[in-house]
């Protein structure tokens, strides 16, 4: 019926807004990592019941990337950050 | 006046007699009456007949827990079943009838059905189950389908509007009795925006059911409060969601006999508030004893409130039964009100008496302990059940308060019981738990607040729960309701405990009891109560079952609010739709787009007719086809080139600028996403299209490579499919027609196949992008125009192709040229396909070092000889059509899954072949050519043998692609109307919606110049770009990324730009009503605070994307991508219809 996401960029907003895609946490491996590695980007999932990090898109506002902490069972919203934004200040952090 | 009416007092209004109809007679009531209440003034106590035994039945309550006085309300369209005619607002012409009898309400032959009433006991459904099941479907389930139900549907469409609405605010108080009126002014007093929604008419709950002088008065405590508190009358929160968003459903025209036509049915409003107040009251519970169902026996309270609020006297001599102050409260207000009561009988938990209704069609009286008392009227109160059901429906389970003898709501954050709903009793305790409850619930958001009332201390102790009651002798044997409206029994829950399904949860599905349309409201805690004395436990130890929204019944309409008809889903239009439609085009619905499907010229009938003339005319001479709705996307930046090497699977670095190359975009798993075209602009610049369906997919996809797999590229996506009108000119003629109006050079030499060129047409008069590309094999362009000149664009090229030389052609003809040349859609491109499959397998380009797909590309079983391959297929009877979704089987087998050998993907009749020709995906079909096989079509019941060939059915060495042509004709003269067309041409203009004071006014903002400009990487929130310094509007499109309107000469320092003139569309809207109307579609904070003056968003407005722009206190700039416009334009005359506007064309 309803929800709310808080996006960074645009305010709180109705989940209509929003699309989700899933799972953050895989990270894509190196282009000639092992089949192993590849295997596990492509199909293995963890589907926590409790708190869980997703890629949701704002696709009705900004339509930015999003990275959404929540729990799976309550729908408590914990944080949600720019992707880009957040894995570019890292990489400054890194350099500095 | 009518025996039952009393000639005074009471909240009607005499001077205003209202007329309606019950069963087709005719009744008078008064305005303020409920249908209920002007029934039992006129004397008629049965107003419905039950579920299951065609029990005749009165109204047990007032209000909206009501079971038994279900009434169909309305004619045609408007026939709405099971409307409650405890709640239903009497109004002038009113029809109503009642329900589930046969052929009348009084002499009901259905009531048979009581006879059988053994076969329907607990668990009927699973029992009869068992029985032959001829006998379930040819005697059993007829008879019950007959017998059983409530009312039936209308099936004529629905005349009304349904709106929807947004809210935020601080508070929100669900109940406007004394606990909500002293927290909602509390809550008001301190400053907080609140909204105080109550079911009824007019706020005051249950303060509306004491004599006058008893209690406050709550139109005087309202009139004081501020502008910051909302009263939403008529307003039932049916649901509570998560990030405390409220569901509530307002009835505004809806069950009034004569709507006012400009107003919704209903309104469905989400109201997402940071404090919630749980202020809905309680139900007051029936007594479970024998005889409990007949008409006259009624709630104390109910009747208490049609006495007070509808000056209806419930009988002649009324007797009560009362656990706690209720049934007291009801005899003193009969006795003021000169009722004669026959007996206040007061029922002690511990030392129950046998008690039972009597009578047979109508309550006689009442027996205690043997005793007869005689009454035409019975009163009841079983204590009161608080209505926690909001407060349950986020997984929260009630628990059993002793002290209180109730079910009550645990603490939950966001949404907190107060006065009656947490089990409190008396008017002033009530208001002083309301006021206090809302100080606590404001100090939790930061804010100091005064309570309006002081705490005060109950009117009585919480009664203890009853226990079911019994009787002797033959009063004993009548039977004892629970579930009211779902026919459910005391006899029936003893059965079902009997059986083994005495878990309440097990119960309530074995029996049905709480499963009715009231979802258990006068029912469930009494079946709680019921089911653990049959049990041998404690009150309480027997759970209520789940609760879950809505609490009540909302309807489709209110649901499906402005999206239904013609505004179900968005619409997008082409720049070239009227030009196609003019000409007769017949449209097709792809996605939210409209595409011409077909030209039918004078005298055809059948699409096919019509497509096949269309594609032998490109074959032929030339053809136009409008392919706007291909997706499109500029992609810019010092790593467009690198990073679309990384989102292709071929290679896209090497091409070179002015040169276009097909392309295809993997899924990481190495299955085809999409295909289309890249086109190099510039070293930094490229334009790519994907297919009309994926455009949106593919965009999110290529937003996620660039902002989540590889954030450090400077790269940018902009889609401009709005921007541009874009035609495909096909067919051997078509360099010489384009040649005329483009001021290019397309000669061969200067222009090849897949170059790529920005010019002009007429001279300089129309900037243009030409394509050299070819979807139908023939010699090909497609003309780019600013989406404004496509019309003028379009006419340009008929008049320079001469009659007859250029075919306008649509969707099918399409498909038939494609298939012809093997090309491929999304009905190839399945999600199951990789380009190998496809015959596209060296597009792969393994030694790139990366991209989308490389690595699932290789897992082993992609490489499998078995996969299903493209290949073409012809039927060896030349005949024989083949349809697609056939399935290929080897000649002789029969249809099973082990003999699939694959499927038809598409099919047509091609009119360059003169016979079916079909593509599919067969096992290992690419090398399978000549082979024989059967395409067998299951739906259709055919078997056509064919023969499987290369899927490349026409010209397989592209020598049509470059054969040679005319080149071009002479230049085309500027045509005397070549002007662009205004992106709202058509739009519908003037008064509209509700007569007086427009509340709304639309106008359109003159076209020009607009510019995506980017902020360079990590210098995104920077000043000025940021800032509205800019010498033009400037609105948000993202973070570092803003749409700059009029027009930019420059380009700020470290700022990149990309054009998209004309892909925006500016609608103006002004008046006071124009924040209610974007409230009806975006759920984004509207007010002051959050959406100051000149601040803008990106938002969707009823799934219409869009932007808005606050350029005062209520005036607003909606800015609209071009093909979405009209479709705007149009819903939002639509939803502002009920606050009257006026729309000022372009
Ligand atoms: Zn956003």
């Amino acid at each position: 019926m309803a929800s709310l996401i808080a996006c960074p960029h645009c305010g709180p907003r109705p989940r209509e807004e929003f699309s989700v895609r899933g799972d953050a946490a895989p990270l894509r491996p190196a282009p000639d990592a092992a089949p192993e590695a590849w295997l596990a980007y492509l199909h293995a999932r963890e589907n926590p019941r409790g708190p869980h990090r997703e890629h949701w898109r704002h696709e009705g506002g900004c339509g930015r990337w999003l990275v959404v902490a929540r729990d799976t069972a309550t729908h408590e919203v914990f944080s949600v950050t720019d992707v880009q934004a957040a894995a570019r200040s890292a990489a400054r952090e890194g350099r500095e | 006046m009518t025996a039952f009416r009393l000639p005074s007092g009471g909240r009607i209004d005499r001077a205003r007699p209202l007329r309606f109809t019950f069963d087709g007679r005719g009744f008078e009531g008064f305005e303020g009456d409920t249908l209920a209440s002007a029934l039992l003034a006129a004397g008629v106590g049965v107003q419905g007949r039950s579920f299951k035994y065609h029990r005749p039945r009165g109204p047990l309550t007032a209000g909206s827990a009501e079971p038994n006085a279900l009434v169909t309300v309305g004619t045609g369209g408007r026939r709405e079943p099971n409307v409650r005619a405890t709640t239903l607002m009497l109004s002038e012409g009113l029809v109503a009838e009642s329900q589930n009898r046969f052929p009348s309400l009084r002499l009901d032959l259905g009531a048979a059905a009581g006879l059988f009433a053994p076969l329907l006991g607990a668990g009927f459904y699973y029992k009869t189950f068992m029985w032959p099941a001829p006998f379930w479907e040819k005697v059993y389930e007829p008879l019950i389908r007959r017998a059983a139900g409530l009312g039936r549907a209308g099936t004529a469409p629905d005349p009304d509007a349904y709106a929807k609405r947004w809210a935020h605010c601080d508070l929100l108080v669900i109940g406007a009795g004394p606990a909500g009126l002293a927290a909602a002014l509390t809550a008001a007093a301190a400053g907080a925006q609140v909204i105080l929604a109550d079911e009824g008419e007019t706020p005051g709950g249950g303060l509306l059911d004491l004599r006058p002088g008893d209690g406050p008065d709550p139109a005087g405590m309202l009139a004081a409060a501020g502008p910051n508190l909302t009263v939403l009358p008529r307003a039932t929160v049916f649901g509570w969601y998560d990030d405390n968003v409220f569901g509530v459903l307002e009835t505004v025209g809806k069950r009034r006999a004569a709507p006012d036509p400009h107003q919704p049915a209903e309104r469905l409003w989400r109201i997402a508030a940071r404090e919630a107040l749980l202020c809905a009251g309680a139900d007051e519970r029936p007594l479970m004893m024998p005889g409990n169902d007949l008409p006259g026996v009624a709630l104390a309270g109910a009747m208490r409130r049609h006495l007070n609020r509808h000056a209806v006297a419930p009988g002649a001599r009324v007797a009560v039964a009362t656990n706690g102050p209720s049934g007291h409260a009801l005899a003193r207000d009969l006795e003021a009100a000169g009722v004669e009561v026959a007996e206040v009988v007061t029922l002690d938990p511990a030392a129950p008496p046998g008690l039972a209704a009597l009578g047979r069609g109508r309550v006689r009286g009442m027996r205690v302990d043997g005793r007869r008392i005689e009454a035409d009227a019975l009163a009841m109160s079983g204590g009161w059940s608080p209505l926690i059901q909001l407060a349950c429906q986020r997984g929260a389970r009630p628990f059993w308060s002793a002290e209180r003898g109730a079910f009550l709501a645990p603490e939950t954050p966001g949404l907190t019981p107060a006065g009656a709903a947490r089990g409190l009793s008396g008017v002033d305790a009530c208001l002083g738990d309301g006021a206090a409850a809302a100080v606590a619930a404001l100090s939790r958001l930061g804010l100091r607040a005064e309570p309006a009332f002081p705490p005060a201390p109950e009117d009585c102790a919480p009664p203890a729960p009853l226990l079911p009651f019994r009787a002797s002798g033959k009063a004993g044997r009548a039977k004892t309701f629970v579930d009211f409206q779902n026919d459910v029994t005391l006899a029936d829950l003893a059965r079902a405990e009997a059986e083994g399904y005495g878990d309440p949860e097990l119960a309530k599905r074995y029996t049905t009891a709480g499963m009715a349309t009231d979802q258990g409201r006068c029912s469930g805690v009494n079946a709680a109560l019921a089911l653990a004395h049959l049990r041998g436990l404690a009150p309480g130890e027997a759970a209520l079952t789940t609760m879950r929204p809505p609490f009540a019944p909302v309807s489709l309409g209110a649901l499906a609010g402005p999206h239904r008809g013609a505004h179900f889903q968005p619409v997008r239009r082409t720049p070239l739709h009227a030009w196609a439609e003019a000409r007769g085009a017949v449209f097709v619905e792809t996605g939210q787009w409209l595409r011409p499907a077909w030209f039918p010229a004078q005298g055809e009938t059948h699409w096919r007719e019509s497509a096949t003339r269309e594609a032998r005319a490109v074959r032929a001479s030339a053809g136009l086809c409008d392919v706007s709705t291909l997706g499109k996307i500029e992609v810019t930046g010092a790593d467009a080139a690198a990073f679309l090497d990384r989102v292709y699977c071929n290679g896209i670095a090497s091409i070179r600028v002015g040169r276009a190359r097909y392309a295809l975009m993997l899924r990481e798993d190495g299955m085809v996403l999409d295909d289309g075209t890249v086109a190099r602009l510039a070293p930094d610049r490229f334009f790519v299209t994907t297919t009309t369906a994926m455009a949106g997919p593919a965009l999110a996809h290529m937003e996620f490579c660039a902002q989540v797999l590889w954030p450090g590229l400077d790269v940018r996506m902009t889609s401009v499919t709005d921007q541009w009108a874009q035609m495909a000119v096909a067919g051997p003629r078509a360099r010489e027609i384009l040649g005329r109006i483009v001021d290019a050079d397309v000669s061969d030499a200067a222009f090849p196949y897949m170059a790529v060129a920005e010019t002009t047409l007429f001279g300089g008069r129309v900037p243009a992008r030409l394509y050299r590309l070819s979807y139908s094999g023939e010699r090909a362009y497609e003309l780019g125009v600013p989406a404004a000149w496509g019309p003028a664009t379009a006419d340009a090229l008929m008049e320079a192709a001469g009659p007859g030389g250029l075919t306008p052609y649509g969707a099918e003809a399409l498909a038939m040229l494609r298939i012809e040349k093997g090309h491929v859609t999304h009905a190839e491109i399945n999600g199951t396909v990789t380009a190998a499959d496809l015959g596209l397998g060296r597009m792969a380009r393994r030694e790139k070092p990366d991209f989308i797909g490389r690595a699932g590309l290789a897992r082993p079983g992609l490489a499998a000889a078995d996969r299903l391959t493209l290949c073409g297929l012809v039927p060896l009877d030349a005949g024989a059509e083949i349809r697609a979704g056939a399935h290929v089987l080897n000649p002789g087998e029969a249809p099973s899954l082990a003999a699939d050998q694959g499927h038809v993907t598409s099919a047509t009749v091609s009119p360059a072949l003169g016979h079916a020709a079909a593509l599919a995906l067969v096992k290992g079909g690419a090398g399978r050519i000549g082979e024989e096989v059967v395409a067998w079509d299951g739906l259709a019941g055919t078997s056509t043998p064919a023969r499987i060939v290369s899927p490349v059915f026409l010209d397989p060495e592209g020598a049509r692609l470059r054969a040679p042509a005319a080149e071009a004709g002479p230049p085309l003269p500027p045509p005397a109307a070549l002007a662009p067309t205004p992106a709202l041409a058509g739009a519908g203009t003037g008064r509209f919606g509700a007569p007086g004071a427009a509340g709304l006014r639309l106008t359109v903002e003159p076209e020009g110049a607009v510019v995506q400009v980017f902020a360079a990487p990590g210098r995104e929130g920077e000043a000025p770009l940021a800032a509205s310094a800019l010498p033009c509007p400037v609105r948000f499109a993202g973070p570092g990324r803003w749409l700059v309107f009029g027009g930019l000469a420059e380009t700020p320092a470290g700022a990149a730009r990309v054009d998209m003139s004309g892909a925006w569309v500016r609608i103006g809207l002004e008046g006071p009503a124009a924040a209610a109307l974007l409230a009806a579609g975006t759920g984004a904070r509207l007010d002051a605070e959050a959406f100051p003056e000149g601040a803008s968003i990106l938002t969707r407005w009823n799934r219409h994307a869009l932007s808005l722009a606050r350029l005062g206190e209520t005036r607003w700039e909606i800015a609209v991508s071009r093909s979405r416009a009209l479709d705007l334009w149009e819903a939002l005359r639509a939803a502002g219809a009920e606050f009257g506007g006026e729309a000022v064309g372009p």
